[in-house]
C-alpha cells in the first residue's frame, strides 16, 4: 500500500519586512541525540540498514532507531552486518539468539523523476510474524518525514500507543543580539525559521491543529502578543493592551487563547478570542495571576498566582471562580504543563536557589523531581503524554532536553553555539 | 535699591576723580586670534583619539540617544532591592522626583515605564514582577503630580539585563525600571 505524504512546511516563512525576516534557511543547528538511562521495560529492536540508505540523502533505519530510542521504551540491538529489505524473509533464529523483539527492514530508492520510494516490513522475531509494512512515495524534503511516520508505525504497533516521532516542536534561539523562532521536527532536526527579530521572543504556544504558534514579542519594545500561521508566514497582533501583554494559552477548541494583560493595573488572567478582540477577565487579584494552562477538556484553567505570597500553582474554572490551591510542596512553584490525559502536572520548582522540574500525579498529589540540572525552564507535554521537552543548562550551555515522565530515560536534543530555550511540543498532525 | 544708590555714589566720585583717558595714548596690540579647542563633550561617540582638530565631527549616534534626547539630564533608571517592588528613599526617590518635574513640563510627552529583574526565576513570573517595579514607579510619579495618561508601564522581566553576570553587583544592576522617553 502506497501512501503519498504531504507536509507543507516548505513555506515556514516570516514575511515581517521590518524585521528582516529570512526566508526558510537550511537548518544551521544540527542535533544530535544522546539518550541516557535505562528503562525498566524497554523492547529490544533490531533496525536493519534499509537497502539503498547509504546513498539516500537521509538514513531512513538510523532516524526510525533514534526515534524509538528517544521515547525510552526501545532498546536498539545491534544490527550491523545484515544486509535485508522490507522483502527479505529474515532469519529469525538469529535475531532471537541477539536478543531481539523486533525487527525492522526496509529500502528507500530514488525514482526517475527525482522523488524517492520509501518501504518497510515489521518483523515479530518471537513468533517469526510479520506485522506488516507499507510504503511511501516522497519529494526528498520529506524523506525524514517518512522516516517518523515509519517510527510511528513502529511505535504503535509494538506499544498500542500513538507515536508523537511525526510530530514537531517551536522553540526560540538567542545569538547575539538576534532571536530567531524555530519550527522543528520532535527529535530536533529539520530546523525552519518562523521569525526573526532583534528583541525577545518568548511562550510559543502551538494552536491545537498545529497550524498556528501564538508567541510573545518584545519588537514593538513592550511585550506583546502574535498569532502566528507557520506555513504562510501571516500573523495577527491579538493583544497589544496597555501595559504588558503575555503568557499565551490555546483553549482546546482553538477559538480562544487565556493570556495574561496588565491593562487594568498588575498581572491578571484574561481569554480573548483567537482573532483578537475585547478581552474578558478571569481573575480578579490583588497579586500576580499569569501562566495560564487549560486542562484537556477545557473546562479548568491552572495558573500561577502569589496572592499566598509566593508563586503556586491553582485551579479554577475556565469560566472564572474561585481558584483552588493545586501545589503544596514548595515555597515557588510556576509553569505549570497539563498532560494529554488529564492525569498529570509538570511544573518548576524553586528548591534551594535550584530550579528543578517536578511531576505531580493529580488524582494522588504525589510529586517527584526528575533531573538532576538545576536550571529547567518550560516543560512541555509530547502529545501523546509520554514525554516532557523542556530547557535546561547541561554542562554550561543552554540545552532542549526530553524525558519519560518518570525521569528514567532523557535525551539531550543538542543545539550549535547560542543559547536555546522556550520550547513547546506541537500537537498531532493530520496526514 | 541701597546697591544702586551705592554704585551711583562711587561713579560719581571716580568721575570726579580720574583724567579722561584719551584712546590715542592708548597702545593697540595687535592680537593674532588663536583657535580656540572644541570644549564639546561628545555625546554617545566612540571616536577616541586624544585630540580635537578643526575638522572634527563628533557623531551623535540616536540609537544611544533616543532616550535621553529632551529628557533630565539626571537619571532615568530606579533601582530595587531583591525581591523588592517599592521606590526606596534616598536617590532613587530623587530619579523619580526629577523625572517627574520634567515629564510635567509637557502635557503631550508619553513616557514608557520599562521594568525589568534579575536573571533567577521564570520568564513569565519575571514579566510580572518587573511590570511590579514599573507600576511603582508608575504611581509615585502620579503622585507627583504626573497625569496617569501620559504614563504607560511595560515589562521586560529578565529579556533584557542591562549588566551580563551571575552575581550580586550584577543582579543589583539589573533589577531597575527606566523611564523611557518615547
Amino acid at each position: 500500500m502506497t501512501q503519498a505524504l504531504h507536509w507543507r512546511r516548505r513555506q515556514l516563512l516570516g514575511t515581517f519586512g521590518a524585521l528582516g525576516m529570512s526566508a526558510a534557511l537550511p537548518a544551521l543547528a544540527q542535533f544530535r541525540v544522546e539518550v541516557t538511562g535505562v528503562g525498566l521495560t524497554q523492547l529490544p529492536i533490531a533496525v536493519a540498514t534499509f537497502r539503498g540508505e547509504a546513498d539516500a540523502p537521509q538514513k531512513i533505519g538510523a532516524i526510525v532507531q533514534a526515534d524509538l530510542e528517544r521515547s525510552g521504551q526501545f532498546r536498539a540491538v545491534d544490527s550491523s552486518g545484515a544486509a535485508l529489505d522490507e522483502v527479505s524473509r529474515p532469519d529469525v533464529a538469529l535475531w532471537r539468539q541477539r536478543a531481539a523483539d523486533s525487527l525492522l527492514t526496509g529500502s528507500v530508492t530514488r525514482l526517475a523523476d527525482g522523488r524517492y520510494d520509501v518501504r518497510f516490513r515489521l518483523w515479530d522475531v518471537v513468533r517469526g510474524q510479520d506485522l506488516g509494512g507499507q510504503s511511501y512515495s516522497v519529494v526528498q524534503s520529506d524523506l525524514r518525514l517518512s522516516a517518523h511516520r515509519i517510527a510511528d508505525f513502529v511505535y504503535e504497533k509494538l506499544t498500542g500507543e500513538r507515536g508523537v516521532f511525526s510530530t514537531r516542536i517551536a522553540y526560540v534561539t538567542r545569538a547575539g543580539t538576534r532571536y530567531t523562532l524555530w519550527v522543528a521536527d520532535a527529535d530536533g532536526e529539520n530546523s525552519q525559521t518562523a521569525l526573526t527579530s532583534p528583541e525577545s521572543i518568548i511562550s510559543p504556544a502551538w494552536s491545537p491543529t498545529g497550524q498556528q504558534l501564538a508567541y510573545v514579542s518584545f519588537e514593538s519594545r513592550k511585550p506583546v502578543i502574535y498569532v502566528h500561521e507557520v506555513a504562510s508566514g501571516r500573523r495577527r497582533l491579538i493583544a497589544n493592551f496597555r501595559g504588558s501583554n503575555s503568557a499565551p494559552a490555546w483553549a482546546p477548541d482553538g477559538r480562544s487563547l487565556a493570556v495574561t494583560l496588565t491593562r487594568d493595573g498588575g498581572s491578571q488572567l484574561y481569554t480573548i478570542d483567537a482573532n483578537g478582540g475585547e478581552p474578558r477577565r478571569l481573575t480578579q487579584s490583588s497579586s500576580i495571576d499569569t501562566e495560564p494552562a487549560f486542562s484537556p477538556d477545557g473546562k479548568t484553567i491552572y495558573f500561577v498566582s502569589d496572592r499566598g505570597g509566593a508563586p503556586q500553582i491553582y485551579r479554577m474554572s475556565a469560566s472564572g471562580g474561585s481558584p483552588e490551591r493545586a501545589t503544596f510542596t514548595g515555597s515557588y512553584n510556576i509553569s505549570p504543563a497539563i498532560s494529554p490525559d488529564g492525569r498529570w502536572l509538570a511544573y518548576v520548582s524553586r528548591i534551594g536557589g535550584a530550579f528543578k522540574l517536578q511531576v505531580m500525579e493529580l488524582g494522588t498529589s504525589s510529586v517527584t523531581s526528575i533531573t538532576d540540572t538545576t536550571a529547567d525552564e518550560s516543560p512541555s507535554f509530547a502529545p501523546n503524554g509520554k514525554l516532557l521537552v523542556y530547557a535546561t543548562i547541561q554542562q554550561g550551555r543552554e540545552a532542549l532536553m526530553t524525558t519519560t515522565l518518570d525521569g528514567k530515560i532523557k535525551a539531550r536534543l543538542a543545539g550549535q553555539a547560542g543559547d536555546i530555550r522556550e520550547p513547546d511540543w506541537g500537537p498531532f498532525l493530520k496526514s | 535699591m541701597k546697591q544702586l544708590i551705592a554704585i551711583f555714589s562711587l561713579a560719581a566720585i571716580l568721575a570726579g576723580c580720574s583724567s579722561p583717558t584719551k584712546l590715542d595714548d592708548v597702545k593697540v596690540e595687535d592680537r593674532t586670534p588663536t583657535t580656540i579647542s572644541p570644549s564639546l563633550t561628545p555625546s554617545g561617540s566612540t571616536a577616541g583619539s586624544g585630540g580635537v582638530g578643526q575638522t572634527t565631527v563628533v557623531p551623535v549616534d540616536l540609537d544611544k540617544t533616543q532616550n535621553t534626547a529632551g529628557g533630565p539630564n539626571g537619571s532615568r533608571v530606579v533601582y530595587f532591592d531583591y525581591d523588592s517592588y517599592s521606590v526606596r528613599g534616598g536617590e532613587d526617590q530623587a530619579t523619580v522626583d526629577s523625572n517627574a518635574r520634567y515629564i510635567r513640563t509637557d502635557r503631550n510627552r508619553k513616557v514608557v515605564i520599562e521594568g525589568h529583574t534579575d536573571e533567577r526565576g521564570g520568564r513569565e513570573y519575571n514579566l510580572a514582577l518587573g511590570q511590579k517595579r514599573a507600576e511603582a514607579v508608575r504611581r509615585s510619579l502620579t503622585l507627583l503630580g504626573v497625569p496617569d495618561a501620559q504614563l504607560e508601564a511595560v515589562s521586560f522581566g529578565k529579556e533584557k539585563p542591562a549588566v551580563q553576570g551571575s552575581d550580586e553587583a550584577a543582579y543589583a544592576k539589573n533589577r531597575r525600571a527606566e523611564i523611557s522617553y518615547r
